[in-house]
């Protein structure tokens, strides 16, 4: 792809000496310095605001009153590496709700957006279920579906249903995100081109087939980055089960502070979801850059 | 069987109608097609060239009339419309390559999945389809590493690859710079001297003019005048093909 940038008209500035044995004009060789000397001025003036903001926050809290008692309350580092170990091993609870969520988010997202695009008078009550469920469970807080489910599931005692608050957990957030996630893929869906469609068909393929083969590969590509932002802010979420009793992260960080009145554990057990986030986008980028699916972003104009 | 199949002609329409809303644009179009046959489609945009393609494909439900291939008509909603489209060739003005797969994908998708032929052989067979377009040595680039001419070559390719029994043309060189119509428009002609059935809507009349069995004129969705290309764009009855033509010629295109 990347192959040459020398023949791109943005590119910011082309080398100086190539193998032709083009010199840079004199004219050329002046925009290189004013361009050179305009980035400085810029990078200085990043520098000097930073610097001035930090210093005002850091005067400012440092001189409040109850500065003292809340970083004894907060950031207390010796009381947080304390808790650290015990955070970590609950974290491995929100790992694995987050990942099989994730995989039957995915895979119901898709089947409610192919739902809701599905045409003709005969699939009426498909597309009304998916559209009435997207509507229902998009609007309604997730804490709410957690309460609902956590709660009301069990007090209907049906012997087959599950009982765990693991597992309902996972249902509630299931519900809730394959709403947002079917959304995202029906964007994705409707972005593809009708012309794609139709050469898909025009080949003999059925209507499956073209979804599968064509319109699909090209509509996830699409919304690659819209479906990475749904997984992290899953990840968070995650965190939210806390109140069905599941011993996660948040919940271990809250216990440890109802023990001794220190928040430093919820400190640190925000910055162990900021921690596990970040690598999660960079890595899921890399690979949707490496694959082509998103393009690295050509140069602002 | 086989001597009806023989004695029909490879495409024939009749009392042909398909309206969008209001606006009628195939009313009441009778056209056949030969067997080794190229028939070019010449007419204003909004003619209803395209129509009549996307018809013929079954893309669009007609409103009435017959369209039979190989002398059995494929109108009828009983008739599987992907085992139709499957013996019929299609090729876009704006290519319509899938982005997502490579040249060899492109070519192989309906071998594999229409045909349900194993990887292998239609790896074979797309390879094969690709040298006779020139582009073999593209095989494993993404189509938008290749120029607009390879790309429709690519399309040709992908269409000409399940052995079709009839190709349409959509306008294939509109797109193109006029130095990549020329390869384009070879390769059409090769498939018409290896005796490939045809239809063809162009713009391009000198082309029309070379490699047409028969013109078809068509004017406000129906055939207004066809013969041999020597008589239709040569010394044209209607006067509507007389002012179309007269336009073209005042364009410089023919």
């Amino acid at each position: 792809m990347a192959t040459t940038t020398s023949s791109s008209p943005t590119a910011p500035e082309p080398s100086v000496a190539t193998a032709s044995g083009w010199q840079p004009s004199e004219r050329q060789l002046e925009r290189i310095k004013y361009r050179r000397s305009r980035t400085r001025r810029s990078v200085l003036i990043a520098l000097a605001s930073s610097i001035v903001v930090i210093g005002i926050v850091v005067v400012v809290v440092g001189n409040s009153s109850g500065w003292p008692r809340t970083r004894a309350s907060f950031f207390d580092l010796s009381a947080g590496w304390h808790d650290l170990p015990a955070l970590l091993r609950a974290l491995w609870i929100n790992i694995q709700i987050m990942l099989i969520s994730e995989v039957f988010i995915l895979v119901f997202g898709a089947l409610i957006a192919t739902m809701r695009t599905l045409q003709g008078a005969v699939f009426f009550p498909l597309r009304f279920f998916a559209a009435l469920y997207t509507d229902i469970f998009r609007g309604m807080p997730l804490l709410i579906v957690l309460y609902l489910v956590g709660f009301g599931l069990p007090s209907l005692r049906l012997s087959w249903a599950p009982s765990s608050p693991f597992t309902l957990c996972i249902i509630a957030l299931v519900l809730t995100y394959t709403a947002y996630v079917a959304e995202v893929f029906r964007a994705g869906i409707q972005s593809v081109h009708p012309s794609q469609r139709a050469s898909a068909r025009a080949l003999g393929l059925t209507y499956a087939q073209s979804m599968r083969h064509v319109v699909f590969p090209q509509a996830v590509r699409r919304v690659f980055p819209a479906l990475l932002n749904d997984f992290v802010s899953l990840q968070k979420d995650t965190s939210l089960v806390s109140v069905l009793g599941v011993i996660e992260i948040t919940l271990t960080a809250y216990n440890q502070q109802s023990q001794d009145f220190k928040f430093v554990p919820l400190v640190f057990a925000g910055l162990v979801f900021v921690a596990l986030t970040i690598p999660t986008t960079r890595l899921t980028d890399w690979i949707a850059q490496r694959q082509g699916w998103i393009s690295p972003g050509a140069a602002m104009v | 069987m086989t001597s009806l199949t023989k004695a029909a002609p490879v495409l024939r329409i009749e009392g042909l109608r398909k309206a969008f809303g209001a606006s009628v644009v195939l009313n009441d179009l009778n056209l056949t097609a030969a067997e080794h046959t190229c028939t070019a489609l010449i007419g204003a945009s909004g003619s209803g060239k395209s129509t009549l393609l996307r018809c013929i494909d079954l893309l669009e439900v007609v409103d009435d009339g017959v369209v039979e291939l190989d002398g059995a008509d494929i109108t009828d909603p009983r008739v599987d419309a992907n085992e139709v489209r499957s013996r019929i060739g299609l090729v876009f003005q704006s290519y319509n390559l899938f982005p997502h797969l490579r040249v060899l994908d492109n070519v192989t998708l309906a071998l594999r999945r229409v045909h349900r032929i194993g990887r292998e052989q239609a790896e074979a067979d797309g390879l094969a389809m690709l040298e006779r377009v020139g582009l073999r040595d593209r095989a494993g680039a993404r189509p938008d590493e290749l120029s607009g001419g390879q790309q429709q070559r690519v399309a040709i390719a992908r269409a000409l690859v399940a052995k079709p029994r009839l190709m349409l043309f959509d306008e294939v060189t509109s797109a193109l710079d006029p130095e990549l119509v020329g390869e384009v428009l070879g390769l059409i002609r090769e498939l018409r001297d290896d005796g490939m059935t045809m239809l063809l809507a162009t713009h391009e009349m000198g082309f029309a003019r070379d490699v047409a069995d028969r013109v078809c004129f068509l004017d406000a969705g129906r055939v207004l005048e066809e013969g041999p290309p020597e008589q239709v764009l040569g010394d044209p009855v209607e006067p509507r093909t007389r002012q179309f033509l007269g336009r073209i010629i005042e364009a410089g295109r023919l």
